[in-house]
Formats: structure tokens, sequence, C-alpha cells
């Protein structure tokens, strides 16, 4: 109740109760420009926030939306630009600081204490005192009076905040981030990892924050939501600001067409013919006869925790995109197949055969390979050598056939061009996309049949991005499948014969191959399908 | 065996803690009198009390220094540095009891503020920073005390050897430094911090905490409480010992009692209360087993069947981190009319 009240007076946007001439707009971001390594990821961005506004920031993987946002937040340090608060230029050089100026931040990654109540954490570093001992008593009311204020009653402060649904955590972190006092919320995709009826309770409290004169700057990659809420959306496309204007002058089609539009890079290589002499086992020339081959990967209505009803096959010598936004449920999908997170509904064939892993070893028993997202903590031993790192998976589990595997080490390195020193070189001294090289030359050890990749090309340079390209051919040359799950829309483009669509952890179509960004982007976020669009 | 399961799923772990606790009483009591003797006989009982206060103290500082995400393995170093410091200093003469508390409590804040100090500061994990420091204070009590030393005059013997009915003074100052440490944890905004140090640590950077200081104090009050232990152990012994804390282990021990009690070993969640469970649980199996007369060795199999067992307990209990979007539930339908009715929904 306090709260609102106090907030009251400044609730029409824009209109102060004083003051002959234009207020300063509340937040003001001119000229930021901010480089990781000399490769620039925000150039002369400008923003204008008004009070009770609800600004939508949009772009591709890369734009800069969130460096700009954690430029906002105190995180980073801008190379060049002004942030004006009230008018008056702010630097805030550590996160605390952008909190004390009214400004706070919702990041992707939770910022909670699971085993903490929600008040123990909405008010984590302020708890209010009586004398020199925390006021539960208090802290508990304050908290239900910020949540009611809020509008949300179905969260007790003294939950754990464990026992919370994701859409209740959400909640709390929103909770936090307006117990500052905030003028200002940022929020980075809060409904990445909503489901379709939880994202009504965001809705609901981003209206009550605007009716309090409370701006929102909003990131999202949902173009729904984005029309729904957002009075102002800014578009940004390789770092710049390419379009800011009412919401209401843009549709989906506009919006798209402003993201995209990136010429696609002419490196992606052409594909290969199959090789003369195969030796594996012929698929290669069933393809070549044109006669449909035995699918290597079959599922039927295959579902889990994460995912439903997901039903697609993929044939030898194919390259199959999986495309979506994040938290659509790719990376589970690919866990699922591989057994590293099951299905527990549904079929799987490999083969023509049943087969349904239960864990990552029945998934390289059965010859299927997983790149992971993040190579540093899933895919390599940092501290370990070269050499041990690419025989980690076939030591443990096909053991007699490590010494074979070792033989032909060298000759994969040069082939894939990795550059190090000797084999003895621990994996950690390796640039990017060695490293990368090194994790896909573990996986061809146990000649896969099926690979999948997640985020293959993140974070490695042009050449090593080219030569992963290049394998990838290769692979489906030798009819091999591939599955592959990429967020740089020009790449699945450019390497798939066909991209499957995830959204909500649901296949939500499937793309030929060439298709437009545009309609990989309209199916990935719900909005309308161009005529053209689905299988 | 589901239900059971989902039964103790909804306890929390103080709870199941407790109820092992009385599971060892009811056991215990029956086992007692079969050969004939009264388990709840004052006597024994007192007995029971006497040996929660040692480990007691000790248990309480080591669980701070766990929840701050820390570990402490020279309780048992600073606890016969303090029974020495202690009896040396008094050297059987009453008027020097208070100078000899304070002097050795001041020690023991010394080791526990640079513990405290390696630790926050130098970025040394506490499992190393303070088997260093173990190291060290038990070279130097090896090189300079062969034996016993020291006299403690007979008034702070007493502290040792007297109690309010079957209570012994030593166990209601233990209790007293329990609720002091409850107060701390709960009440006040160090201990808050303390829980979200050792909870995660880049939440209470950015949350504006200051992340040195809860690590630091724990370590304080750690090291205070194996100078307390000290005190108990030169207060009942009537000398100075060099090796009365590292023989009864009470590094491990402290660390499996805090464990036993629900505390998350790598910090962040656990009780006071949960911890006096685990002291009061080791307490009474010790005391069964010396009755009943059993082999020492087996002794220790017990304690160790009992720590593994309730860790394993807790484990299973841990709840998954992202709810699930669809039930994983397998339903009723076969997989293949599943299928079927997927490809119907999905289309051509």
């Amino acid at each position: 109740m306090e709260n609102r009240e106090r907030t009251g007076a400044s609730s029409i946007p824009g209109v102060r109760p004083h003051g002959s001439e234009a207020p300063p707009p509340l937040l003001e971001v001119r000229g930021l420009t901010k480089s990781f390594f000399g490769i620039p990821v925000l150039e002369d961005a400008h923003l204008t926030l008004q009070r009770g506004q609800v600004h939508g920031l949009v772009g591709e993987n890369g734009a800069g939306k969130s460096t700009l946002m954690k430029v906002l937040a105190g995180v980073y340090q801008p190379d060049a630009g002004t942030v004006l608060l009230d008018g008056q230029a702010v630097n805030f050089s550590h996160p605390t600081k952008a909190h004390e100026a009214g400004l706070s931040s919702v990041f992707q990654e939770f910022n909670l204490l699971p085993d903490r109540t929600v008040a123990e954490n909405i008010y984590l570093g302020r708890e209010p005192r009586r004398g020199a001992l925390v006021n539960k008593a208090l802290m508990n009311r304050k908290t239900a009076e910020l949540l009611q204020s809020l509008g949300i009653t179905a969260i007790r402060p003294t939950a754990q905040v464990r026992s919370l649904t994701v859409a209740e955590q959400q909640v709390v972190e929103i909770a936090k981030a307006v117990s500052y006092d905030a003028r200002i919320v940022s929020m980075d995709e809060p409904t990445a990892a909503l489901a379709g009826a939880e994202v009504e309770l965001l809705y609901q409290i981003v209206s009550r924050l605007r009716e309090r004169g409370t701006a929102i700057l909003y990131v999202s990659h949902r173009l729904r939501e984005l029309f729904d809420l957002c009075d102002v959306i800014t578009v940004l496309k390789d770092g710049r600001v390419v379009s800011t204007g009412p919401a209401s002058e843009l549709d989906d089609a506009s919006l798209v067409r402003l993201m995209v539009g990136r010429p696609i890079s002419a490196f992606f290589p052409d594909k290969l013919p199959p090789p003369d002499s195969d030796d594996d086992r012929g698929n290669a020339e069933i393809i070549g006869a044109g006669v449909p081959a035995t699918p290597i990967l079959e599922l039927r209505g295959a579902g889990n925790g994460q995912l439903e009803g997901i039903s697609f096959s993929i044939r030898p010598g194919e390259i199959v995109g999986l495309a979506g936004l994040q938290g659509s449920g790719r990376t589970e999908l690919l866990h699922a197949i591989f057994g590293a997170a099951p299905f527990s509904r549904g079929a799987m064939k490999v083969e023509g055969r049943e087969f349904l892993p239960r864990s990552p070893r029945d998934g390289v028993r059965a010859r299927m390979a997983l790149i992971t997202e993040d190579r540093k903590a899933e895919g390599l031993s940092l501290n370990q050598s070269i050499l041990d790192n690419a025989l980690t998976v076939i030591r443990s589990v096909f053991p007699r056939r490590t010494r074979a595997a070792r033989t032909g080490i060298p000759g994969v390195f040069s082939s894939l061009e990795v550059v190090a020193r000797d084999l003895d070189q621990e994996v950690q001294y390796l640039s990017g996309g060695n490293q990368q090289k090194v994790v896909l030359a573990k996986w061809l050890a146990i000649r896969p049949r099926l690979v999948l990749l997640d985020e293959p090309t993140r974070g490695i340079d042009v050449g090593a991005k080219v030569a992963v390209y290049r394998l990838m051919r290769r692979l489906a040359a030798e009819g091999k499948a591939i599955l592959m799950v990429s967020s740089e829309l020009p790449e699945v483009i450019g390497m798939s014969d066909r991209i499957l669509v995830m959204r909500d952890g649901r296949l939500a179509g499937e793309l030929p191959a060439g298709t437009s960004e545009e309609a990989v982007l309209q199916l990935g976020t719900g909005a309308r399908i161009a005529p053209e669009g689905g299988a | 065996m589901n239900q059971r399961a989902g039964m103790i799923d909804r306890l929390s772990s103080t709870q199941i803690v407790y109820l092992v606790a009385l599971l060892t009483l009811v056991v215990g009591a029956l086992l007692v009198s079969t050969i004939g003797r009264n388990f709840f006989s004052q006597g024994n009982i007192s007995s029971i009390l006497t040996g929660t206060s040692v480990l007691g103290f000790i248990a309480i500082g080591q669980t701070l220094v766990i929840l701050a995400g820390s570990l402490d393995l020279s309780v048992p170093y600073v606890t016969s540095l303090a029974s020495l410091i202690a009896a040396g200093v008094m050297a059987n003469n009453p008027a020097n009891v208070l100078p000899g508390v304070m002097l050795t409590l001041a020690a023991a804040a010394v080791i526990g503020l640079a513990n405290g100090l390696i630790v926050a500061r130098l970025n040394v994990h506490g499992f190393i920073a303070t088997l260093g420091m173990g190291l060290i204070i038990s070279g130097y009590l090896a090189t300079n005390f062969k034996g016993s030393f020291g006299q403690a005059p007979l008034s702070f013997r007493l502290i040792g050897a007297t109690g309010l009915g079957p209570v012994p003074i030593s166990t209601i100052i233990m209790l007293a430094c329990a609720a002091l440490a409850m107060l701390l944890l709960h009440r006040t905004r160090l201990g808050h911090h303390l829980y979200a140090v050792g909870g995660d640590i880049s939440v209470a950077r950015t949350s504006g905490i200051r992340i040195d200081l809860p690590v630091i104090t724990a370590h304080v009050i750690c090291s205070l409480m194996a100078g307390m232990a000290g005190l108990l152990l030169a207060s009942r012994l009537g000398v100075g010992s060099p090796t009365v804390g590292s023989q009864g282990g009470y590094d491990l021990l402290s660390i499996a009692a805090v464990v036993l009690g629900g505390t998350l070993l790598a910090g962040g969640k656990g009780t006071i209360t949960g911890t006096l469970g685990g002291v009061l649980i080791f307490a009474m199996l010790d005391n069964i087993m010396s009755v009943m007369q059993i082999n020492p060795f087996l002794k220790d199999v017990v304690r160790g069947v009992v720590i593994v067992v309730a860790v394993a307990v807790y484990a299973r209990r841990r709840i998954v981190n992202r709810p699930e979007r669809f039930s994983s539930k397998v339903s009723p339908q076969s997989p293949a009319a599943q299928a079927a009715q997927a490809a119907q929904a999905e289309g051509p």
C-alpha cells in the first residue's frame, strides 16, 4: 500500500506535477560503445526510457542486448558513451551502485539462495533490524506487502525458495529487484523458462509496475510478448540500434525484418559427394541411388519432463538443424536422445531397432556422440593432456579399442588442423577453436553413427568454424547423421538439409533447406506463420 | 517402501535427526535393560550429558564454519593448546582462574582469526588452511610438552565435576553457547550473511555483502569453542595435556556430528539444533556401547554406519532444481498407441 501511494504522483508517464519545461527522460543512453578483445559488441547505442514506459529490446543472438543490460547494471564498464539518469550522468562501477541509483536488473540465471526463505532472499544484505537483531516479523511483513503490491498473494514470505516453481522464483527475483526502490527494472528474457500460463503472471507484474511509474527495459525474443507489453521497441543488430519507435507502428513481419537481414557469410562449404569406397556399410551408396535408407534415428511421440510429443527421423547423410529460442528444449532433446536425461514416454528407434538409452553410456554404446554446449564444463578435462582428452570416451566405453584409436589420433588431429605443441600439452592452454577440435576428435574416435552437436561453433574463431563445417560435411558424406542445435540462424540455414524448430518443449514445425531467417524466427517465437512456411 | 520414503521426504532434516535420536534412546534403553542396568538412572543420564559437552562445544563452532562454506581441522590442537594454557597459567592458584580463562580464549581467538584471514583473504580453502594451522600447533605442542603440564585449582575443577541434578554445569554452559550461536545465525545480519556466503558466494557478493566478515567470524567463534572444550577438559583432568584433543579425534568427529545434524558439507544450509541432535546421538551410542561393554573397535563401526546412512538419506531428499514442464510419469497407454496418437496430432 505504502509503495503505491508514494509513487502515485508520477504514475502518468512523462507528466510531472511541476516545472514548465519538458523534464529530462528517466534514463538516457548516448553513444554507448563496448568491445571485448577488440571485437565491438555495442557501437554507438542510444536509448531513451520514460517513467512508466515498457521498452522492448530485441535483436538476434550477439546483437548486444545482454551487453547493454549489463552496462546499465554496473556489471560491465562501457568503453565510451554516457548514461544519464534524470539528466545526470552516472557511472556504475559495481552492481550495488546501480541498485542505489534505483536501477535493478533481473538476469536470466537466477540469483537466489534456494535454501533460504523468500523474505531472506529479497532483503539479503539489507535485513531490517530492531537494535542489533534482525526484525524477522517486519521483514516478512514488508515482503508480503511487496508481493501484494505486485498482485501476488500465492507466495508466502517464509516459504523456502527451493519449494517454489520456476515462475514463482522468477517473481521473487523481480520482487527483489523492485525492493531496491527501483525506478527502472531491466529484465533479460524473463519468460525463457516459463510455460504458457505462467507468462500471464509476469504480464500482471509488468502492468502493476507500469501503473506505479516504474520504467521497464524488457529484453525478449518472443514477439507476442513484445507487442502485448511494450510501448516502445528498440531493435539492435550487430551492436547498433537499427530502429526505435512505438510498438504500435510495427508488426511481426516488420520487426523480424529489422532483426535479420545480415548477409549470410559465404563460408559454408558445399556438400561433398559420397566417398567411392565406403567403410560405413554402404549407407552412402543407398542415398546415392535415391532409395530412402533406414533412418539412423527415429522418434515417435517421445517426451519427458521437459519435452512433449517429439516425432521426427534423420536419415544417413543428413544434417538436420534444430532451431528455437533459449529454453525451448533444444539441449534437452539432445540430452534425451543421448540418454543423459532420458525420454520417459514414446518410442525411439536407432537404425530401425527399438532403443531407448537410459544413460550416456547407453548412448555411446549405440555409437552416438554428444558435443555439449559448454565445452569447458562438460566436454573437456582442462588440466589433462590432449591425448588423454581425445581418448576419454573410447577408454571408458570401448577399452579394447583404445590402442587402435590411439594410433589413429595424430591423423585425426592433422585432418582437423589442430594447432598444438604436442599431444601431451594440457588442453587448458589451447584456443577455444582448438579445444573444440579436441572434443570432436574425442567423439570421432568411437566412429559415431549419429552426431549430436550443441552450439558447435560458440566462442570459436572463423577459421575453426570453417573447420567444423567442413568436418560436418565430411561426416554427412560418409553416411553419418547429424543433429545440430545452433542459435546462429545463418549457420543453421547454411548447413542444414532440413530445420526443425522447437517452441516450449515441442516441435513447432519443420522448414526446408535454404529457408529464411524470418521463417525460423516466426516458428520459434510463435508469431504468425508465413504462408510458405511449414513442412 | 515408497510410502515410507515419501514420509521421510516430508520431514525436515532436523526432525529426522531427533527421530533417530529418539530411536537410539528407545533401542539403547531396551538393550541396556537386557543386562539388568537402568538407562535412565541419574548417573547414566549425567554420564551421557557429560559426553555431549566437549564434542558439543566443538561441533557448534564447526557448524558455523561449515555453514560459511569452510572447514576447521585445527580444532583438536586448539583444544589441547587451550588445556595447556589454562592449566599452566592457573598453576593451582585460585586467583589465576579468571586470567587463565581469558588468556586461553584470547589465544584461541587469535588462532581463529589467523584461520579466517587465511581462508578469506588468501583464498586458501579451509581444509588446507586449518590442516596447516593444525600441523603448526601440533608440532609446537610435540616439541615443547612431553606430558601433562600445569595444575587446575580445585575451584576450577569443580566446574567439570558438579551439576544441577543430573545435568552437568558444563552441559549447561555448552547449551548457552549453542543458544548464542543460534541467536547469531537466525537473528543477526551477520548470521544471515553467513548462510548466504556459504550458499552461493556470487549471490552474496552481488547483494552487496562483505563476504570476508562472515567467514572470519565463523573461524574465530569455532576456535573459541575449541578453546572452551580445552578449558572443560583441563577442569576435568585437573592438568593440561598436549594430546587430549587429538586423542578425542574431535576434528573429524565434530564434522561428522554437524553433517549427521543435517548441515550440508558444502555450506549454506543447516542448523545448530540439528548439530546438537547429532552430538546427542553420538553420546548415546558411546554410552550404550560402553555400558554393554562392546568391543571399542565396533564403536567406530557403528558411528561410521550411522553417519553414512544419515547422509545417504539426506542426499536422496534433494529436490530437483528445475520443475518439469510436462509430467514425466509414464502414461498407462502402450508406447505404440501413444506413438500413433502423437503422429495423428502432429499431422503429416
